[in-house]
């Protein structure tokens, strides 16, 4: 066992002890505290991709709408047959049905992935737009999972140990991966390419691998957060949803796993206590985020110099 | 034996001819320059030799095996590393990391190990610091390890650059003039540094440069071109005094009064 990884059963075992007495917050705390970890989870995998390995996708919220309806799909519908194969165990299904909505967005991951890293800039952000459009689009027109009106009677399974230790595996995983010889690599890939496969890195390989595992935790977000709203349409998983995670992962600082987590947090807050100013509440939201990028365009929690100049 | 061979190379962008018809080879163990006035495709050579770009006509083999169809990864991984014309190290990696990525391609371990962590991937990346270590010390840049990259000096960065491409442990070298923007005194330091790398290392080294005192110094093979095609071949005094390189560098005029005197 290594540090980090005594660090990630600390977490664990903390998450498990604040979860315990959950019955006894404010219901409302508990609900933004849910939306916390699931954010953190969706910031924390995109900025694997657009962070690290410098691949600008604006496809986030595709991939967890890819995940979130393949994992309510499989406990609405599936949920009664496999609930005795798996013992009766509530949370066996759940572990199940996330790791199947993970696994069909990695799926996607790669198949919009493979071709569209012939890409680079601008031209991969527009593909990527329009792969999560696409599966805006196809999901609608499926009247099996309720296509516009969207898929009702979800489950609640989603509770604060299950969003926040999907949100420790996540960040864990994220770091423990950049943090070798081997991640490295990503790093250099989003620095200059062509130095990188000079230095014998296999670029491809590494923007794929990236695209496989953010788009996996994407999916398993998409799950918890099905399993959190316990309805789920469409139009939850399209553009502005993308673009919510990119502004998380922007202002947190490309690249800086602890400045994401911390952004993704204050993000999913303040959306909530704009609240009480109602109709202004976007534009507010909108102003808040222009003045932080002006104030801090190197992401507000990140100290040292830009990652990238210009 | 050679190491390099070029067999009639030939790169077309469009209507331009970058390379024509280049046939070259550099010995094993040799410290060869490739040298010609601007614009005259040395770059683009390198780029041929990488897998940057391919050939449109001809081949490519290093140690006897054609490059025809691999990427530049690939080749890295066969044993041809480079330096390039305006430094490209990884700049918001620091100076420790942009050497350790390097040595990737010699790596047993991926995404799974490093989540995993077992004890044998800790002992080999505890192997790869004690290796960049060891180089940057070599090179006196074991001071600035955790610098980051960009904010090295200007020497420092192409000396960097340098030993980032000695990481992955090629048998060739290729050097894109690392003189370039040095002052006198730097650039007597970088020949004695090149001739060094070279028998340090045991390694071939393939040069391109500008500067004439820096590749009559230190180069045993010249190979000049011009517009893409092989002008002259031979030892640095040889290829001094032939007219054609004269010409290529000075102009018709310079040539005939070189040949008159």
């Amino acid at each position: 066992m290594t540090r980090s990884q005594y660090a990630l059963l600390a977490a664990l075992a903390l998450i498990g002890v604040v979860s315990a007495f959950s019955g006894q917050y404010n219901p409302y705390f508990l609900d933004i505290a849910v939306s916390c970890g699931i954010n953190v989870t969706l910031a924390v995998s995109l900025n694997l991709i657009n962070g690290y390995t410098g691949q600008f996708s604006l496809g986030h919220a595709g991939f967890m709408g890819v995940g979130a309806y393949s994992a309510a799909v499989l406990t609405t519908s599936f949920g009664m047959v496999l609930l005795p194969l798996l013992g009766g165990q509530v949370w066996l299904l759940f572990a199940v049905a996330l790791l199947v909505g993970g696994l069909m967005a990695a799926i996607a991951g790669l198949i919009v992935g493979v071709p569209s890293l012939r890409l680079k800039g601008d031209y991969l952000a527009i593909v990527t737009l329009g792969f999560g459009e696409i599966i805006r689009v196809v999901l609608q027109n499926i009247d099996a999972v309720g296509g516009p009106r969207g898929l009702i009677g979800i489950p609640g399974y989603t509770s604060l140990f299950w969003a926040y230790g999907l949100a420790a595996i996540a960040v864990y995983v994220v770091w423990a991966m950049v943090n070798s010889s081997y991640g490295r690599g990503f790093i250099a890939v989003a620095d200059d390419e062509i130095a990188a496969e000079a230095m014998g890195i296999n670029t491809t390989r590494y923007k794929i691998t990236a695209f496989l595992v953010g788009a996996f935790f994407a999916g398993m977000a998409g799950g918890m957060y099905a399993h959190f709203k316990q309805y789920i349409a469409p139009q939850g998983f399209g553009f502005d949803r993308s673009i919510e995670i990119v502004v998380m992962v922007i202002l947190g600082g490309m690249g800086n796993t602890g400045g994401v987590i911390l952004a993704a947090v204050l993000l999913t807050v303040l959306g909530e206590w704009l609240r009480q100013f109602g109709d202004l509440r976007m534009i507010l939201y909108s102003l808040l985020i222009i003045v932080l990028m002006i104030l801090r365009p190197q992401g507000l929690f990140t100290w040292s110099l830009p990652r990238r100049a210009g | 034996m050679a190491l390099l061979e070029l067999d009639a190379c030939s790169l077309r962008f469009g209507g331009l001819t970058a390379v024509d018809n280049l046939s070259a080879s550099v010995e094993e163990h040799s410290l060869t320059g490739l040298i010609g006035p601007n614009g005259a495709g040395k770059t683009s050579v390198f780029n041929l030799i990488t897998g940057v770009y391919r050939p449109t006509a001809g081949a490519v083999r290093f140690a006897g095996q054609s490059l025809a169809g691999r990427r530049p990864f690939q080749i890295t991984r066969l044993g041809i590393a480079r330096t390039f014309q305006n430094i490209r190290l990884f700049q918001s990696l620091s100076v420790f990391d942009n050497v350790r990525v390097a040595f990737h391609q010699h790596l047993q371990h991926h995404s799974v190990h490093s989540l995993a962590r077992l004890p044998s991937f800790r002992a080999e990346e505890s192997r790869i610091s004690a290796r960049v270590l060891e180089l940057l010390e070599i090179f006196g840049l074991a001071k600035l390890a955790d610098e980051r990259a960009r904010s090295l000096s200007y020497g420092n960065q192409r000396r960097l650059e340098i030993v980032r491409a000695l990481a992955t442990q090629p048998k060739l070298l290729l050097l894109d003039e690392p003189a370039a923007g040095m002052n006198p005194t730097e650039k007597v330091e970088l020949t004695r540094l090149i001739r060094d790398i070279q028998q340090r290392f045991r390694i071939t080294i393939l040069l391109v440069e500008h500067d004439m005192r820096v590749v009559m110094n230190i180069c045993e093979q010249v190979v000049v071109i011009d517009r893409g095609a092989k002008i002259a071949e031979g030892p640095p005094a040889a290829v001094r005094a032939d007219p054609k390189v004269i010409e290529a560098y000075l102009g018709q005029e310079a040539a005939s009064a070189a040949a008159g005197a």
